[in-house]
Formats: C-alpha cells, sequence, structure tokens
C-alpha cells in the first residue's frame, strides 16, 4: 500500500544531534584549543589577582614559540618522560594480574565441563569495585595503609610500616587498586569472547584427549587475541589517564620520591599557570592514545576471519 | 498519528538537549557542594546544618533567578567565617539593610590553591556578569595577591568605614592589608598570635607541673626544646605531632619572602626548619604525620602521644576543641567540662618562638552592589566590641579589637577549656610583636605546600636533602610557571 513514506532515517540524526553538539562544543574545540596553546609561549602569573576590568592583565602570552614547549616537557625539568615512566609502571603493576586473573576467571565461568554454580553472583561480585567511584576506592585504601592505619595495627609492627610512604609500597597499592577496579570488567569482556568460540571445538579436541591445558593454550588464546589486543589496548589508554588513584594515594608531594607523579598530573598541576608546556604535553597523550587506537583497530580487523566488534570503544 | 510520533520524537530531543544543560547545571553546583565538605577540616558538619536551618529563609542555596542586589555573595573556604556570620552577624545585622536580601557563601577548599582559581575565574569575568560578587576572603598566604590589583575595594573610601571605625584594631592586620598606595583593601576579626598549646596531663606526668610559666621554663628556645622533647621521648611521648608543626616558627620569621621580583628563593630559616625536623624525626621526636591528615589530629586526643601543638588562635576553636573531645560539644554547653576528651587538660604557653599563623581577612569586591550591607558586616563583625567580645567568649578566638580583649581581662578572662587559664594575656603580648612587613609574597600557599611535600622525602630518608630540593623546585614551578626559582 502506498501510504506517505516516513523516513525514519532522519529521526537517526535528529536523536544524534544533541551528542555531536555536545562532541562539538566539549571535545572538538577545546582539542583544537589544545594543540594552538601547545605552540604558544603562554603562561598566567596566578600571582596577581584578575583585575576585573581588564581580565587578561596577568596573561603572559609571548606568542608563536615554535616546540619550545615540548622541548621543555621532555628535559628533565618538564618531567614528561619521568612521569610517562611512573605512569606505565604502574600500570604494569595493576595490568598483569588483572589479565591473568580476568583469564583464568573467564575459562573457569566458561567451561563446559565445570558447570559453575552461582555464576550470576560470581560475576557481580567480581563487577563490583568498577561502579564504586575511583576515589572511594583509593580514599578506603589509603585509610587502610597510611602510617598507623589499619594494616599497621593489623600487622602489629609498630608504626615503621607505612607502605604508602615507600617508593614500592605506593606503587603497589595504586597497582592493586587499578587491578581490582578492573579485573571484573575484563573478565565479562573475554567471557563474551569465549562463549562466541564454537563449543564444538572444545568437544573435539576433548575426544581427541587434548587436556584442558592444550584446548587452552591452542584453541581459546589464538581465537580470542583479537579481544586480548582490543583489552590491552584499551587498558593502556585509561592507564595513561591515570589520575585520580595515584592522586589521593600520593597527596601534595605525589607519592615517595614522585613516584605516584602521572603525566596527567603533570597537566593537573600546571593547568591554571603554564598553559603553553601543559597544552604541549596533553598533545603527547593524544598522539600516543592515537597510535594506540590506530593499533587496536588493526589487530582487530586482520587478525582473524571472525566477525568481531570494529569500533575501538574507549575504556 | 504520524504527527502524534513526529511530536513525541520531537519532545524526546527536546528532553534529552534539556538533560544535558541540566546536567551541567547540576554537576557545577554538586561540585560546590563537595568542595565544602572537602574543605571542611573539622567536623563541623552538624553546626553547619544546624546553623542552615536557623536562617534557611535568607540563605540562598541556589543563585538560579535570584536579583544580584539582592543576594549577598561571599566566597569562602571553610565553615569559620559562616559559623561567626550567622552566630554573630545575623542577630545583630540591621534589618533594614537585609529586608528582601538573601545571601550565598560559595566554599572552595583552600588546598592546592582551588580558592584562588575558583575565585579569580569569578573576578575576571564579575565585569559583565549578572551576579555580582559582594564579599570574598583571603588567607594570609595570599593575601598580597589580592591587596593588589583591583579585585578588592577600598574600605574607607568606597565602602565607608572611618579611621575611628578601625582604631581599636591591631596595626598588623591593617597593613598587611593596605597597598602601596596606602589604600586599605581589605579587615579581620581576628589577630592570630601563635602559642604553644600542650596537653597537661602529659605535662604533669613529665614535668611534675602543668603550669603555663613552668612549662614555658622547659621551651623557651630551640635547644631547651629539644631538651624537653628527649625527656618526653623517654615516656613515648612525641613533643610535636608532625614535620610541619614547627614550619610556621621559622616560616614567618623569615627575612625575605618567597618570592621576590619573580624569583624564588629559599630563606635561611627554612633550611634550619628541615634541619630541626629531620633531626627530632630521626631521634623520634614526632609522630611522622602531616598537616591536617588523620593521625594529627588523633594525636590531640588527650591520650594521643603527642605533647603540644603550634596553634593560632584559630586552632582552639576550629581544630584542638573538636579533635580532642570524646563527645561533641553541645549546644547549650552542658558536655563542655573536664571529662569529656581533652577538655579542660590543655594549656598554652608562648613557646620557643614568637610567630603569627594565618589569618582571615574579608574584602569587599570592587564590583559589590550591596556595598552598604558590606559595610554593615564589616563594622559588625570587626570593629564592634561588644560583639568581637561575645566572639571571643564564645569561640575563644582572639579577636581583632584591643579594647574588647582589654576588657575580657579586665573582667578576670577564664577559659575553661583551658583548665581556666587566662590565654589572652598571652596573645596580647604576642600580637603586639607580629610584624608581617617584608615577610609575605603571593605565592606563599603553593610555595609552602610544595616545599612541606617535598621534604617529607627527605625527612622519611627517601632522598637526599638535595634530591628534595631539586623536587621542590620542580613542583613549584608547575604550579607557578612564570616564576625563576
Amino acid at each position: 500500500m502506498k501510504k506517505k513514506s516516513i523516513s525514519y532515517a532522519k529521526w537517526g540524526y535528529i536523536f544524534l544531534i544533541p551528542f555531536f553538539v555536545a562532541y562539538l562544543i566539549f571535545a572538538v574545540v577545546p582539542l583544537v584549543q589544545t594543540f594552538y596553546f601547545s605552540v604558544l609561549d603562554y603562561k598566567v602569573d596566578t600571582g596577581m589577582a584578575p583585575d576585573i576590568f581588564n581580565p587578561d592583565a596577568n596573561v603572559i602570552n609571548k606568542g608563536f614559540c615554535g616546540l619550545d614547549n615540548f622541548k621543555f616537557a621532555l628535559s628533565s625539568e618538564g618531567e614528561f618522560l619521568r612521569c610517562l615512566g611512573n605512569t606505565a609502571i604502574i600500570w604494569l603493576i595493576g595490568f598483569i594480574p588483572q589479565i591473568v586473573v580476568s583469564l583464568i576467571l573467564a575459562v573457569w565461568f566458561t567451561d563446559i565441563r565445570l558447570k559453575l554454580k552461582a555464576q550470576g553472583f560470581f560475576k557481580t561480585v567480581i563487577y563490583l569495585p568498577n561502579v564504586i567511584m575511583a576515589s572511594a576506592i583509593s580514599l578506603l585504601f589509603y585509610t587502610l595503609c597510611i602510617r598507623n592505619g589499619a594494616l599497621d595495627t593489623l600487622l602489629n609492627k609498630g608504626s615503621d610500616l607505612a607502605i604508602t610512604e615507600k617508593v614500592w609500597g605506593a606503587r603497589g597499592v595504586v597497582g592493586f587498586i587499578n587491578f581490582i577496579m578492573w579485573y571484573g570488567n575484563t573478565t565479562i569482556m573475554l567471557m563474551a569472547a569465549i562463549m562466541g568460540i564454537d563449543t564444538s571445538l572444545y568437544e573435539s579436541a576433548q575426544i581427541d584427549g587434548a587436556s584442558p591445558t592444550q584446548t587452552f593454550w591452542k584453541i581459546t588464546i589464538p581465537l580470542i587475541k583479537p579481544i586480548l589486543a582490543y583489552v590491552l589496548i584499551t587498558s593502556m589508554i585509561g592507564g595513561l589517564q591515570m589520575f585520580d588513584v595515584p592522586q589521593f594515594i600520593g597527596g601534595n608531594q605525589a607519592g615517595p620520591k614522585g613516584s605516584l607523579k602521572t603525566v596527567v598530573m603533570i597537566i593537573q598541576n600546571g593547568k591554571d599557570s603554564a598553559i603553553g608546556s601543559v597544552g604541549a604535553i596533553s598533545v603527547m597523550i593524544f598522539i600516543i592514545s592515537a597510535i594506540l587506537g590506530f593499533l587496536t583497530l588493526k589487530v582487530m580487523s586482520d587478525n582473524s576471519g571472525k566477525p568481531k566488534k570494529k569500533k575501538p570503544a574507549r575504556k | 498519528m504520524a504527527q502524534l510520533k513526529k511530536v513525541l520524537a520531537g519532545s524526546f530531543a527536546v528532553m534529552m538537549a534539556a538533560t544535558l544543560m541540566a546536567g551541567c547545571g547540576d554537576s557545577s553546583s554538586s561540585t560546590a557542594d563537595t568542595n565544602s565538605a572537602a574543605g571542611d577540616n573539622t567536623s563541623k558538619a552538624a553546626d553547619e546544618s544546624k546553623g542552615g536551618e536557623a536562617v534557611a529563609a535568607d540563605n540562598a542555596e541556589s543563585l538560579d533567578g535570584l536579583d544580584s542586589a539582592k543576594v549577598v555573595n561571599i566566597y569562602c573556604w571553610n565553615t569559620e567565617f559562616k559559623d561567626r556570620f550567622e552566630k554573630y552577624y545575623w542577630p545583630n545585622r540591621d534589618t533594614a539593610l537585609w529586608d528582601g536580601v538573601k545571601y550565598h557563601f560559595e566554599v572552595n577548599t583552600n588546598e592546592g590553591n582551588v580558592y584562588q582559581t575558583k575565585l579569580d575565574e569569578a573576578l575576571s569575568t564579575q565585569a559583565n556578569d549578572a551576579m555580582k560578587i559582594d564579599i570574598f576572603l583571603v588567607e594570609a598566604d595570599y593575601a598580597l595577591k589580592y591587596v593588589n590589583g583591583t579585585a578588592a575595594s577600598d574600605v574607607k573610601a568606597t565602602i565607608g568605614l572611618t579611621d575611628d571605625d578601625l582604631k581599636d584594631q591591631y596595626k598588623y592586620t591593617k597593613d598587611v592589608m593596605t597597598d602601596a598606595n596606602g589604600v586599605l583593601k581589605g579587615v579581620s576579626w581576628q589577630a592570630t598570635p601563635g602559642l604553644f598549646l600542650y596537653n597537661a596531663v602529659y605535662a604533669r606526668d613529665v614535668f611534675g607541673t602543668d603550669e603555663p610559666d613552668k612549662i614555658q621554663a622547659e621551651l623557651s628556645d630551640w635547644t631547651k626544646f629539644e631538651a624537653a622533647a628527649a625527656k618526653l621521648k623517654e615516656k613515648g611521648i612525641a613533643i610535636v605531632s608532625g614535620f610541619d608543626d614547627t614550619y610556621r616558627c621559622y616560616s614567618n620569621n623569615v627575612s625575605a619572602p618567597w618570592v621576590t621580583d619573580n624569583k624564588i628563593t629559599i630563606d635561611p630559616k627554612l633550611t634550619e626548619w628541615v634541619e630541626q625536623t629531620k633531626k627530632f624525626t630521626d631521634a623520634g621526636y614526632n609522630n611522622k604525620t602531616g598537616l591536617w591528615d588523620d593521625n594529627w589530629k588523633a594525636g590531640q586526643k588527650i591520650d594521643g602521644k603527642t605533647f603540644g601543638y603550634f596553634f593560632s588562635t584559630w586552632g582552639i576553636p576550629f581544630t584542638l576543641l573538636p579533635n580532642t573531645v570524646n563527645e561533641e560539644i553541645k549546644d547549650d554547653g552542658s558536655n563542655a567540662k573536664v571529662g569529656n576528651g581533652g577538655y579542660g587538660e590543655w594549656r598554652a604557653c608562648p613557646g620557643p618562638q614568637a610567630y603569627f599563623w594565618g589569618g582571615t581577612w574579608i574584602c569587599g569586591c570592587a564590583t559589590a552592589d550591596n556595598n552598604d550591607i558590606v559595610k554593615d558586616i564589616m563594622l559588625k563583625l570587626t570593629c564592634n566590641a561588644d560583639i568581637m567580645a561575645s566572639i571571643t567568649e564564645g569561640e575563644q578566638d582572639y579577636t581583632n579589637n584591643k579594647t574588647a580583649i582589654k576588657k575580657l581581662i579586665d573582667g578576670g578572662y577564664k577559659n575553661d577549656f583551658l583548665g581556666g587559664q587566662n590565654h589572652l594575656a598571652l596573645l596580647t603580648e604576642a600580637a603586639e610583636k607580629i610584624d608581617l612587613s617584608n615577610k609575605l609574597s603571593a605565592y606563599d600557599q603553593g610555595c609552602n605546600e610544595k616545599f612541606q611535600g617535598a621534604m617529607k622525602d627527605y625527612f622519611l630518608g627517601n632522598s637526599t636533602y638535595d634530591e628534595a630540593l631539586a623536587k621542590f623546585k620542580t613542583d613549584v614551578k608547575q604550579v607557578y610557571s612564570n616564576l625563576e626559582v
């Protein structure tokens, strides 16, 4: 029957408008601005109150300065490389146990012979830490681990344990919090990947006498490789932006010897004053994230014959 | 049908857009709320809610849709001023001026320069904003920043206070707020001379007496202070709580401010503080706590294994009192007596070194549209001897009014919290000695925070002094990028 045809596609676009408007204003414009600031010798004297009738009086903008901001950020005083190293170490401390535990749990939960009971309960419980705010978990661990905190009392070693006052102790605590928060999320994702594998593969392997270890290394791992790569890289991008947990644990001096100072912390410290050099650091983080994102796309599109999610979702 | 769908779809789109906007509004206001909670160092939450209820009708929680001229908009960093305002100003206000006018507090925490940043953002758009700031408060650490420049209005010419109104205030509180042209930019209700407050139970235990004069004799200079520390150590008591406790004794006696002509200098006095604190830490004379943290507060309990704290006048009501009692002091004061935690078991003495700490000044904003009310607040809260005397009696604060204080001392003032001691006499002596000339810079907040933070590594043995110093220089340059180190 010939009715006036309604183009539903149109409504799709209309519904998308709010998102794109918000994205344009709150993401694209600041992004372009950041690139612009990163090549300016732009500082603000925060020791000077804004002049009410001339708000820019405390701005020291000496205009275009080429790549000076990047050079400064990469120098030892700019701390970018040191903080990138801190970020990587803390991320590794959290990520290695995270991927191992998640893989084990995902295999157990999906094993056709194991048939674990109360799976729903366990899945909820392991996902729970991810639902709580990072700052809330950090505060909990902070009170547990500081000098004279619960941990010191429990281990009864007097007050000199204070693990957050030692370089590796503080990094370990932050890494552990990241692990606790994210392993549930990773488990769910890996389970989805494993459940996508045809169970007849496992059955025939078992009939042929393959041990669980063999099925794990020969069937599961190769077939979930794209999702593993996806997990790895999104976690790296998330790790690069690490800020709240180390800030809570490390406080004003960013942990013992500044060992919890992540790259985003430099940005947070300097955002009111060192506009130019902080812009340069933001641009470098953007570039690193872009490369990682590009890698995800590449790994996911050509490594497997199976159709998988194409879009690199952000953490 | 199609029409209905269109209407529905359209209204959904509008709703989505609306939630987007509403989301923005909500998040900003909730940020302000959270900040106020975070900045509130002592547990004054109960007081706050009580005060809020009593005057709820006039306290505007949200500024949406209000006429700027009908709102007194106040920027501050904790509930101290709000408490004073609601308890001592509100009942004494000029009701004619306040007819139909509400007040609003915008609270952001001081730490990490958050308050300054928020205030600066607001000030920079004041000329065009519909909602004007009427009052903002400043702290000694960055008072100079707002004294210079145009943000604060002239207390005498613009707001209308006279020299006669201000005659009872301590000269130094006016000197700090006077700019290069001799214009007074703000006034304070308190003078902040520092004292050493000590635990009388431990004093009796270790020194055999809790009498302030005798304890002062044990602590009158740093050499004696150290000897006393060794004595206390034998009983497992730390003379001070942590690293930063003696900081103000040194940092407020420097020969030059942190920053001169955009260059940061580390004064020899600060190096002395580092040496002493390292020595104290290694010898176990402190409990290795950080200023304001939970362990630091726990030491203020009467059995907290800490002998004393360097505090200024505000430290008693705002920090020590709430931290030392076991049961929060009730409104009627029925539990304000010996037996409730450390109540009545603290004493004050001048300590080894005269110093001052902090201080809050009230500034009228240059664009304020309620200058008559600002004047009324300044008059009542910083000049009126009767109100000032009642603040000192009610809050143990040392108010900035010589007449009021003298009247109290002459009237045989006794402080029950300090076991009946008259600490006002001590403070009066100390207040006369305060001289802030050439000691303050506009960058003190960040410099102090970063210096204390960096040196913590040295005290804990994580790094050498030179490494810690290098870390301070890097850190401070990130916060104040225009300065040379």
